[in-house]
């Protein structure tokens, strides 16, 4: 596998500009049980592993999309990216110095910022609306003197359609699609310009998913915003991404540009993913869904973690895991790919 | 005789500046056996819909007039602990909030065998075994490791389908479902809605299925009511509000789908945004936003009309 | 502010549920009683001045010789059983609310650190709260105090007994607090809005004191009303046994104490009614805090 991921399309080969770069980046979790039940029941450490050797980069003023099934450690990857979880192993660098370093940078710190996944965790329900989009202006001293303060958190509420005076509020008086506005308010209001966003749309109508992936685009146009967007609908991700990445059981098995990937999928797991998605025009259709066991992340099935799901899977599949080939700017780990099976 | 009838259901909020009416007169029926989706934009009132039936409407929020009817018996005058009962035992609520339903200080194999165990007389043997089985059905990977796990070492789809499982292992006779697929991708997505079908298929479950994600709707539900701003704008079987939807509102919903089809500069949007409970425009509560507002529509409010396969509250179907 | 705080799920438990109504009418009027003593008590029991042995003994209402001026009757050295009662519970109380006040600060300190710190800070400071939790807390605050007292120079113990009795019921009631402040930490800061402010960077302290404190305190309130009771208690128990605050300044224990003299020659009113009165406040608080924690619990809805 290359340690160095290719660079971006429409970037020039020889800047190779990154905002963000992972390389062999794994994240295990402790899942073990305490350590005393451990010894009375003679019960091995266990160890979950979230997130397996993934490497990516991303450009300035690019999206970079995570997709993949529930569980399959894209989360956990939007916490690496900005400093909450550190890497088991391998590195994260952020404008070509380490993580770390840049985060103890306040100057580097304020132009990474996250959206969660579920807005009703991601407010704390004792704040009103206001102190809560007002934190990152006051963290980093964007703006002094309240006057000023609430005139930025008006802005801000008014950019993700809610009103200045919805600030008087606490986050229970909201329906969960206004929470994730004022979550993505509160993103905002750091200036970033690289910003996580985990799932930032799930919980919300279709409506208002179009005015917020509207605004994202016009910010990102605008400002040069990157992101990392995450997300497990794939008809979001094909609006928003530059280029994808498909993650099962912790790894990227296939990543590259969004139209290659949308065009003509290349990884089994790729087309069973693009085949799921329900259909406006089948009312009524019972869906296949992925069938197989569902892999277990304590214990992945040895060699390609797919391939108890898969129906290219053969000999070879079970016992070797596939590496990295890559074909034009596609990267794919499969056997078959690489044998040229998949035809 | 419908499982559950909703009728002129009006939710209100007293407060310092007045009453807010977050519900206005909202009347549906759901039968045994049939999923009925609920769709509208963020803040239309879906959620207030599925708590005011079960009586979890928030203080100081109170149903301020109609009636709601469970097995030919009304349920929205109850007191709280039969109310309590008839929510563990017979309707099973899926909460939006997955925080809501799970207590982040027991494990969640605690949680599924004490809800279990008060509704059925189980052995704490029996119990766990149903348990691990519920989470295998939900779609929890290495169920018989997870279940000692606390709520807070899942990720967010997993939380969700352990509220799943929370709610659907007493064997409820109606589900009312909040967003129960928001945090999972599609195949998972796909098991989800093959459960909620099965149940509905073999044991006449009935289902209330609020969700904003219209392929889900398409697939699942037998008719589909459209939310906007405390009142349903159109109710139908679903086909034909998916293809020929006769609200205006319900037209532009169907139009900002992303499509997986092509990729395009901007999605399609309805501009502007949902009036505030405070400032409810006069006539039709759409008309500021609606691409077909006429005269009428700024002084009188439409109620549900009949429009071809669907009723619809918009005088572009009145008829007289 | 005040609509909202009306208006709120907590407040409309409050004003529909009867035992909660009546235990906070009890524990008021004592608090009032207790408050307001030296301008509404009849009489002054710390002037020894006024008193006079000619009226010592004297029986309450509703017994022969009773008189209205002292309805509660006077004890051995004529001084009215119904003022020493309000004066004692001024002293009771003061000593109660410290004491918890006291316990409350190292506790939800210690509770907050250990929860958000985890490892072994966390492991060492919950193992000490689980050791002390094993002693009874009468036995830990019996120890202290007489640890305390037999430190302290002859001359400063009378001045200063408040304090260390203050200090001792405060510290046998710390690990209480400090293991509920730390269950809630654990589950409070993985939560994604302490997230967000890790991202942008704000402090860990700040952390716990704007983010995690506000979202933790409900149940101390429930332990705090508790321990309130508990304290009061306490300090009845150590004042009863002859440890506790000097006669100058005479609580209920106190008052019990010295009546338990004459409880067999018949004047029992000196110490049954100081007495009686310990168990209304403590019951009305208990109440309370029981009342509180239903309320505030979210699971039994
Ligand atoms: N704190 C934790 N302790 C133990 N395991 C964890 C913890 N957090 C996450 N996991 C596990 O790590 C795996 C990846 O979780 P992650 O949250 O990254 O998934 P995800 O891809 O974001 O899924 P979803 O779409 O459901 O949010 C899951 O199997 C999850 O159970
Ligand atoms: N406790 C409350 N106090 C005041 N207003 C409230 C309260 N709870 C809800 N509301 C208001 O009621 C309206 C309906 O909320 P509801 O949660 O039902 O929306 P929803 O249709 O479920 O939206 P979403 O899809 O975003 O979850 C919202 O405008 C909300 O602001
Ligand atoms: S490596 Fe084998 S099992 Fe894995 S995806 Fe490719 S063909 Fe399937
Ligand atoms: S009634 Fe008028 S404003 Fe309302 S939806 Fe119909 S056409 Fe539009
Ligand atoms: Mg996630
Ligand atoms: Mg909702």
């Amino acid at each position: 596998m290359p340690a160095q991921p290719e660079p971006p399309v429409g970037c020039m080969p020889m800047t190779k500009l990154k905002v963000l770069e992972a390389v062999a980046v794994s994240h295990y979790f402790d899942v073990s049980r305490p350590f005393l039940q451990r010894v009375f029941t003679r019960e091995p450490r266990r160890m979950l592993r979230a997130v397996d050797d993934v490497s990516f980069a991303i450009a300035p003023g690019t999206t970079f999309a995570l997709v993949g099934e529930s569980g399959c450690g894209k989360s956990t990857i939007a916490r690496l990216a900005v400093g909450l979880y550190a890497a088991t192993d391998g590195d994260i660098l952020f404008e070509n110095q380490p993580l770390s370093s840049a985060r103890a940078q306040p100057a580097l710190r304020r132009r990474m910022n996250m959206i969660f996944q579920d807005p009703y965790a991601s407010l704390n329900p004792r704040w009103r609306v206001t102190d809560i989009v007002a934190e990152p202006i006051r963290a980093f001293k964007l703006a002094t003197g309240s006057a000023d303060i609430q005139a930025r958190v008006g802005a801000l509420l008014a950019q993700v359609s809610l009103t200045p005076r919805d600030g008087e509020k606490y986050p229970h008086e909201f329906s969960g699609g206004q929470r994730q506005r004022i979550s993505i308010a509160r993103a905002l209001a750091s200036e970033p310009d690289f910003l996580v966003c985990d799932e930032p749309t799930s919980a919300l109508d279709v409506s208002v998913q179009a005015q917020i992936l509207n605004l994202m685009r016009d910010l990102q146009q605008r400002l040069g915003l990157t992101y990392l967007f995450i997300s497990h609908n794939l008809a979001v991700v094909r609006h928003m991404a530059d280029r994808l990445g498909v993650m099962y059981l912790g790894r990227i098995v296939e990543q590259g540009p969004a139209e290659a990937i949308f065009r003509a999928p290349r990884h089994p797991y790729t087309r069973l993913l693009l085949d799921a998605i329900p259909d406006l025009e089948q009312v009524g259709r019972a869906r296949t869904p992925v069938g197989g066991e569902l892999p277990s992340p304590i214990a992945p099935p040895p060699g390609c973690a797919f391939h108890p799901r898969c129906p290219l899977a053969n000999a070879r599949c079970r016992v070797e895991k596939p590496a990295h080939t890559t074909a034009g700017d596609v990267q794919v780990a499969c056997h078959a790919v690489a044998e040229g099976r998949d035809a | 005789m419908a499982l559950l009838e909703v009728q002129d259901l009006t939710v209100e909020f007293p407060g310092r500046r007045g009453t807010l009416r977050a519900l206005d007169k909202v009347s549906f029926n759901i039968e045994a056996g049939e999923i009925l989706g609920v769709v509208g934009e963020s803040g239309a009132g879906k959620s207030l819909t599925g708590a005011a039936i079960v009586g979890l409407l928030e203080r100081p929020g109170r149903i301020a007039g109609g009636q709601v009817r469970f097995d030919g018996q009304r349920i929205d005058n109850l007191p709280p602990e039969p109310m309590r009962r008839l929510r563990g035992r017979r309707i099973g609520m899926i909460f939006q909030d997955p925080l809501t339903t799970l207590n982040p200080l027991y494990t969640i194999g605690r949680q599924l065998t004490e809800t279990m165990q008060t509704h059925a007389r189980l052995s704490d043997a029996e119990a766990r075994t149903k348990a691990i089985g519920w989470l295998d059905r939900v779609g929890i990977p290495a169920a018989a490791h997870r279940i000692d796990a606390y709520p807070h070492e899942f990720s967010g789809g997993q939380r969700q389908r352990v509220v799943i499982a929370l709610a659907l292992c007493a064997d409820p006779v109606l589900v009312i479902a909040d967003e129960p697929t928001t945090a999972l991708d599609v195949s998972i997505q796909a098991q989800i809605i093959t459960l909620l079908k099965d149940l509905t298929r073999d044991h006449g479950t009935a289902v209330m299925l609020v969700t904003h994600d219209m392929g889900v709707i398409a697939e699942t539900a037998d008719r589909v009511a459209v939310m906007y701003a405390g009142r349903i704008a159109e109710i139908g079987p679903v086909a034909a509000v998916i293809r020929h939807p006769a609200h205006p509102y319900s037209d532009g919903l169907m139009a900002s789908i992303p499509s997986l089809e092509h990729r395009v500069d901007r999605l399609r949007q309805i501009d502007g945004a949902m009036p505030r409970l405070d400032a409810i425009p006069n006539g039709c509560r759409f008309n500021p936003r609606c691409p077909r507002v006429f005269d009428r529509c700024r002084q009188e409010q439409p109620e549900l009309l009949d429009a071809g396969a669907t009723r619809a509250a918009c005088w572009l179907h009145a008829h007289d | 502010m005040l609509a909202r705080t009306w208006n709120s799920d907590l407040a409309y438990n409050f004003r529909t549920s009867p035992v909660a109504l009546a235990s906070a009418a009890l524990a008021l009027i004592l608090i009032v009683a207790a408050a307001f003593a030296p301008w509404i008590a009849p009489h002054d029991p710390t002037d020894v001045a006024s008193l006079s042995l000619m009226d010592s003994f004297k029986p309450p209402l509703g017994m022969a010789d009773a008189e209205w001026s002292n309805p509660f009757g006077t004890d051995n050295q004529g001084r009215d059983v119904l003022s020493a009662i309000m004066f004692g519970m001024r002293i009771s109380l003061l000593v109660g609310f410290l004491s918890v006040l006291f316990a409350i600060v190292v506790g939800v300190a210690i509770g907050l650190l250990a929860g958000y710190a985890g490892g072994i800070i966390d492991t060492l400071l919950m193992r000490v709260a689980d050791v002390q939790l094993t002693f009874p807390s009468i036995l830990t605050a019996l120890l202290t105090d007489g640890v305390i007292t037999a430190a302290l120079p002859r001359t400063m113990r009378e001045g200063l007994q408040i304090y260390v009795i203050i200090f001792a019921i405060g510290i046998s009631l710390w690990p209480n607090f400090a293991r509920t402040v730390r269950g809630s930490t654990l589950v409070e800061r993985n939560k994604d809005y302490v997230m967000a402010a890790r991202v942008i960077g704000v402090p860990s302290w700040r952390i716990m004191l704007s983010h995690v404190l506000p979202n933790v305190i409900g149940p101390v309130m429930v332990i705090g009303t508790l321990g309130l009771g508990l304290a009061i208690i306490a300090e009845a128990t150590l004042s009863f046994l002859g440890v506790g605050l000097p006669p100058t300044q005479p609580s209920l224990g106190t008052l019990i104490r010295f009546g338990n003299d004459f409880l067999f020659s018949g004047q029992w009113w000196i110490t049954v009614f100081p007495g009686l009165t310990l168990i209304l406040m403590v019951l009305a608080i208990n109440l309370l805090g029981d009342w509180l924690r239903d309320a505030l619990n979210p699971r039994l809805r």
